[in-house]
């Protein structure tokens, strides 16, 4: 069991939700963020007065998936999310304990199984 | 005892009745008094239309997205400005002027010396040109910001600029001196009394070719359907919805050019009769065709019935302004579809609400008309198809010219200076990629003053959220 969190684009985030869902991967937890990296801030110019804003918006994608989800996950974030220039974000991969469904109080890989999104 | 402000009111008015028969008298002229209220009422009118100005501020920026709240609000202000120098300048001459049956071209740069000469069709008018002036310009800027409509959320800066110096020094003066200015639509009987066609088809056909060259907004069609972009506030887009209404009595009200002699309460009363009939219209459509009560649509729904009132709204019964209106409002909502169907990215609305509508109203002129109004007799009304033929070709003249003109100029700022804002400004926002500083600040940075720089002795420090994360570069 492994957590994905990626650093993204706002406008890379539909492309990357959809294919994941195509690949029976819908389940995830997105939060608007704001940082700084390589991407230099931009300036805010108001009656004269002028402030950099070193802190730009960006998407924190979050999800735990199976171990053997991870690379075409990963690959699929990478596809999507790259764009050469920088801001394009970062991909972290962390361990994870245990996952459990709070429906039904399963544990295990059970919860992660590559499953169908609900029909809206 | 004070004396309230409120309650001089009745003893001014007493002492200014007192006071007009004075004048009178002294002058012997009942003629001044004529003008004076002639006058009175043009810039009631001017100013009324004027009004509209913040009507399609609020509109636009209400239907655009909140990253670029500011720059809509630039851009409102820049078209007002350039159409008052550049219709001041030369376009009044070009429309109003002495000239040929194509353009005028008398009486530059305003106030005229010699205005019977100058302008012939304002020479039996008792109002004084800059007033005649005040009340043209206010319909320039109305037409002008229907175009950049369309074009929001994308457009550089600069280009509406060049528009718009062309735009109301040229385009708009052109077509306005075919038949207000006593062009060659004026002696065929063509019939546009306040500019469906004139203001609104033309601000519509500029938006049509402007939106076509600008393309449509980032993320707006996706495999081949249409995305929804919603506004970033309803309130607002209604909020300017009223006040275009209530500046329509100026528009059309103001349009018989004169306040003694003409019923312009029976021109303000078709107005408003068909833009209602334009929300029913529209909220009918929205209804059946959305399965919802669409607020925008209805919203456009009014402008689509006041647009196609706006040119036969002195011409017609009071039973012809509701049938005129409700036409409008129904056909408003498939026409938007039809539009998103061919990949047209027209973000309020303004190619149904001022084209189609505009078209419509023209044209029901023939259907319509009254004798005792309007000099002929409509279809309904036993007349002949002629009116209706001539309506026709009038709005084909100008779809025609207008079109091409307009495309004309927008292909040379793209080739030249640039139409369209990059990619990364227009994901970024034209407030703060344009203009350096947002619409609303809070919603993308943290502004300075949200919590206190220093915290007293013993109070709780601030939520770990608030930190403060800009620095001052310079202190103004």
């Amino acid at each position: 069991m492994k957590k994905i969190e990626a650093f993204i684009r706002h406008e890379s985030l539909e492309a990357i939700h959809d294919r994941l869902a195509q690949m029976g991967l819908p389940s995830m937890s997105v939060t608007e963020v704001k940082g700084s990296g390589r991407q230099k801030g931009f300036t805010e110019s108001y009656r004269g007065a002028k402030t950099v804003i070193f802190l730009r918006p960006k998407v924190k994608l979050e999800m735990v998936v199976d171990d053997a989800d991870v690379d075409r996950a990963v690959d699929c974030i990478l596809e999507l999310a790259h764009t050469g220039e920088p801001g394009d974000g970062k991909i972290f991969i962390l361990p994870v304990e245990e996952s459990i469904r709070v429906r039904t109080g399963e544990r295990g890989d059970v919860v992660l199984a590559p499953h169908e999104e609900a029909p809206a | 005892m004070r004396l309230r402000p409120f309650r001089l009111v009745p003893i001014l008015a007493a002492l200014m009745l007192l006071a007009i028969p004075a004048i009178a008298a002294a002058q012997d002229d009942t003629t001044a008094i004529a003008a004076a209220i002639d006058s009175m009422w043009f810039v009631i009118a001017a100013v009324l239309v004027l009004f509209m100005q913040a009507g399609f501020a609020m509109l636009e920026t209400g239907l655009s997205r909140m990253k670029n709240a500011a720059s809509v609000m630039a851009k409102i202000f820049i078209n007002l400005s350039i159409a008052l120098v550049m219709f001041w300048a030369v376009g009044f001459a070009l429309a109003f002027g002495d000239g040929n049956g194509f353009v005028g071209a008398s009486g530059w740069f305003l106030p005229s010396d010699n205005v019977a000469a100058d302008f012939p069709g304002y020479a039996e008018s008792l109002v004084p040109i800059q007033s005649q002036f005040l009340f043209q310009v206010a319909f320039v800027a109305v037409s002008l910001a229907i175009v950049f409509g369309s074009m929001l959320d994308r457009t550089k800066f600069v280009a509406y600029i060049g528009f718009g110096v062309l735009y109301a020094g040229l385009i708009y003066p052109i077509v306005a001196h075919w038949t207000w200015g006593g062009g060659w639509l004026a002696d065929r009987g063509f019939l546009d009394f306040a500019g469906s066609s004139i203001v609104h088809l033309q601000g519509a056909l500029a938006a049509l070719a402007g939106t076509l060259i600008l393309g449509p907004r980032i993320g707006k069609f996706r495999d081949g359907k249409a995305v929804p972009i919603p506004g970033h506030s309803i309130p607002l887009a209604l909020l300017g919805v009223i006040i275009l209404m209530i500046g329509w009595a100026g528009f059309n009200g103001g349009s018989g050019l004169a306040a003694i002699g003409i019923n312009f309460g029976d021109v303000i009363m078709n107005t408003y009769l068909a833009a209602a009939a334009g929300i029913i219209g529209a909220t009918i459509a929205s209804v059946f065709l959305f399965k919802t009560i669409d607020v925008s649509q209805m919203g456009n729904g009014a402008i689509a019935g006041l647009v196609a009132i706006t040119a036969p709204s002195a011409f017609v019964d009071a039973w012809a302004a509701l049938i005129i209106g409700v036409v409008a409002g129904l056909i408003l909502p498939p026409i938007v579809i039809a539009l998103e169907r061919i990949r047209v990215d027209d973000p309020i609305g303004a190619l149904p609400a001022h084209g189609v509508a505009g078209i419509w109203g023209t044209l029901a002129i023939g259907f319509f008309a009254v004798a005792d109004k309007a000099g002929v007799d409509g279809i309904l009304y036993g007349g002949s198809a002629e009116q209706l033929w001539v309506q026709f070709y009038g709005v084909a003249a100008t779809v025609g010219f207008t079109l091409t003109a307009s495309a004309a100029v927008f292909l040379a700022i793209k080739y030249t200076v640039g139409l369209r804002a990059s990619e990364e400004q227009e994901l970024q926002g034209l407030d703060i990629s344009e203009h350096g500083m947002f619409g609303y600040p809070e919603r993308f940075i943290d502004v300075p003053g949200a919590t206190p720089e220093e915290l007293p002795a013993g109070h709780a420090p601030a939520p770990s959220g608030a930190a403060t994360t800009t620095k001052p570069v310079t202190a103004s």
